[in-house]
């Protein structure tokens, strides 16, 4: 029981945890660093440097009014915001953190987090369409253009990867980078990949579906309360997943950089994971303070005038290398 | 395994019986992909994995949000309900029902006197991608063809 295996109880219990308490505490630390990049302070109130101010987020939310507008259709409203903590939390499972930490290795584990991230955008789509009501309406079809769009060049951004590492299974792909991180041979691969996978968990610059100063607060104008709140945090997961996925893929995963590996290998594993997670949770947020929201007709002809046969031309390259390789 | 056969098969019968019943157009869609879930699952317990990714990621993941997107734009309401609501009455349906009933219950007669088993080869994405390019390669080029076909095509009318 207290072993780590993959799929051990504890495994699932401490990864589900862990991935929730990140994914909270992670509204803390974007509003804090968001203060520093921006030269003011932030939430530094409640508790030592305000680490507390999640939990005082979270009993507000908790004793708001859970208003179901009653022009709204009720059963969709009610469904909307269940759905993308589900499905982030589903794609966490696949995610391996360390030898022999993580809830599953599926052999389908990379397309697996591609059909949970697809099913993510219904959120959006649903919560805009229950509501009935016009900026509902428009932000939900911004956030489901811009979805569909964008999951085209993440898979093909990434299929480079899966050449090179001939397999869909995460663990199989972060144990051939042993010997080199993926993200010097894939490097085009990478920016797509990055590019692509903000636009999916709808983060700064591209949270065009909510874009508060054109449609007010776009799909989940009409939410409230811990509904409003889980709309919330499950964007919170999914830039955690993403943010996971990115080391995974292209940084090596729990590989130590330059041999700086330490203790046991789980150990090691686990600290180099988290420390390359959270370079990228950082930089998520960095790209928060520094770009600017894009308008719609720009993000949209950026991605299929740039990202589109960037994404193409690298998967082509890379299997022309590799057939060429193998003679 | 048979019991999540079963269970999920169960599952995609009662789901889409729903999608025809629903009189709101977006609770029947989301039966649909209910149905579509369990088809996947369906796929992975007979062994083939990447169909079971493919159906989720093509058929509930793309195929079914470019559905909700137009119903989005069509901006339906209480009138379509009602219309939806008039057209399903017993003596549209009856018919038809019958007469696949009466299919259903050769098919179920037929899937008895064969006694099949089920499948127990696990079918891996590269197995799926070596046939689709190999032994099935021109099929493959006839649909992209087709595809493009449909791609021009829909460039052409958005022009306007």
């Amino acid at each position: 029981m207290f072993s780590f295996e993959v799929g051990s109880l504890l495994n699932i219990a401490v990864v589900l945890g862990a991935g929730l308490a990140v994914s909270v505490m992670m509204i803390w630390v974007e509003r804090r660093f968001l203060g520093f990049w921006s030269d003011r302070l932030g939430p530094n109130r409640v508790g030592p440097f305000g680490i507390f101010q999640v939990i005082a987020d979270a009993i507000k939310m908790l004793f708001k009014e859970d208003w179901i507008p009653p022009f709204s259709d009720k059963f969709t409203f009610v469904l909307a915001p269940m759905i993308l903590p589900i499905v982030m939390l589903m794609a966490l499972a696949v995610i391996p953190f360390a030898p022999g930490v993580g809830v599953m290795d599926l052999n389908i584990g990379l397309l697996w987090i591609f059909a949970m991230a697809g099913l993510a955008s219904y959120s959006t789509m649903l919560g805009g369409l229950a509501s009935n009501n016009k900026f509902s309406l428009l932000g939900s079809l911004r956030g489901t253009g811009q979805m569909i769009s964008y999951e085209v060049f993440m898979g093909i951004s990434i299929l480079g990867v899966v050449i090179l590492a001939d397999s869909f299974t995460l663990r199989d792909i972060v144990e051939s980078q042993r010997d080199g991180w993926y993200v010097v041979p894939q490097f085009f691969g990478f920016i797509v990949f990055t590019v692509a996978g903000l636009a999916e968990s709808h983060r700064w610059p591209f949270d065009l579906p909510e874009s508060e100063a054109e449609i007010i607060s776009g799909y989940n104008t009409e939410y409230s309360g811990m509904k409003f709140g889980l709309f919330m945090i499950g964007e919170y997961i999914a830039m955690v997943v993403m943010a996971l996925l990115m080391p995974v893929l292209f940084f090596g995963g729990w590989h130590a950089p330059f041999g700086l590996e330490f203790g046991t290998p789980l150990i090691s594993g686990l600290f180099w994971m988290s420390v390359k997670a959270g370079f990228f949770l950082l930089f998520f947020i960095l790209v928060r303070a520094a770009l600017v929201r894009p308008r719609y007709d720009q993000l949209m002809s950026y991605g299929w005038l740039v990202m589109l046969p960037l994404s193409l031309i690298n998967l082509l390259v890379t299997g022309a290398i590799v057939l060429y390789q193998a003679g | 395994m048979s019991i999540l056969f079963y269970g999920s098969a169960l599952i995609a019968v009662l789901s889409t019986l729903m999608v025809i019943t629903r009189v709101n157009i977006v609770h029947a869609l989301l039966y649909l992909i209910v149905s579509m879930f369990s088809i996947a699952v369906i796929f992975y317990t007979l062994g083939a994995p990447f169909a079971a990714a493919l159906e989720v990621i093509v058929y509930a993941g793309a195929i079914m949000v470019m559905f909700l997107f137009v119903i989005m734009m069509l901006n339906l309401g209480q009138p379509t309900i009602d219309q939806e609501r008039s057209w399903l009455s017993p003596n549209m349906w009856i018919g038809p029902g019958i007469l696949a009933a009466i299919l259903l219950a050769e098919m179920l007669y037929a899937l008895n006197i064969t006694d099949a088993e089920m499948a127990h080869t696990m079918v891996e994405a590269k197995e799926v991608g070596i046939a689709m390019f190999g032994p099935y390669v021109l099929a493959v080029e006839l649909a992209s063809m087709l595809l493009l076909a449909g791609l021009v095509g829909a460039f052409h009318l958005a022009r306007k």
